[in-house]
């Protein structure tokens, strides 16, 4: 029985479920942002979510299960070094879910976009706004 | 065998098939100005929630 089990198996085994969300972790932490199906997609939010919460503890054991999962120390370096810092006073939801409105051509099914939720460019844009403000206060200050 | 005792009637086939049509997708209006469904990302513009999602080649 499948009481309170959760998860979805996809219709696949668990060996080549690993294998499927280690691959597409590995994406996300490459691209920042993945297409896939909504299914897959939801389901991908436990393991990214999981690899943040790694990357905001940050200390040696942390990035040894990160490496489990990306088997890469580039990308391990990535998200500890570049990723996991944006989320530093985010209280979870690290990553988000977008659907779109087109089906995949061939089996209609619902597609979506994955990204982390505090992407790097906003942050540099909400700084450069914080400085134009700034600079604004400045300049009416001086005046 | 348990067969119909009576052959369904044009009526009563008709009224059975009432409910047998398709229902109409909810649709919205994109800010672009494009109909398109509602909390996804407009296929036209690319954008959802002012934040731009697809590139132009990217849409099939
Ligand atoms: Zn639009």
């Amino acid at each position: 029985m499948r009481h309170r089990k959760k998860g979805r198996k996809l219709n696949r085994t668990w060996e080549h479920r690993k294998a499927m969300f280690k691959n597409m972790a590995q994406s996300l932490v490459v691209h920042g942002r993945i297409k896939t199906t909504l299914p897959k997609a939801k389901e991908l939010r436990r393991v990214a979510d999981k690899l943040i919460t790694l990357a905001l503890r940050n200390d040696l054991p942390a990035r040894r299960q990160a490496f489990k999962i990306l088997e890469n120390h580039g990308l391990v370096k990535k998200l500890f070094d570049e990723i996991g810092p944006r989320f530093k006073d985010v209280p979870g939801g690290y990553t988000r879910i977008v659907k779109l409105a087109l089906p995949r051509r061939g089996d209609c099914a619902k597609m979506a976009i994955v990204e982390f939720s505090v992407s790097g460019e906003k942050k540099e844009e909400n700084l450069e706004k914080a400085e134009e403000t700034a600079a604004k206060e400045n300049t009416e200050s001086a005046e | 065998m348990a067969n119909p005792k009576k052959r369904t009637s044009k009526s009563k086939k008709g009224m059975r098939r009432s409910h047998h049509h398709l229902e109409a997708p909810n649709f919205i209006y994109c800010s672009c100005g494009e109909a398109t469904l509602p909390h996804t990302v407009c296929p036209a513009c690319g954008k959802y929630k002012d934040k731009q999602y697809l590139r132009r080649e990217d849409n099939e």
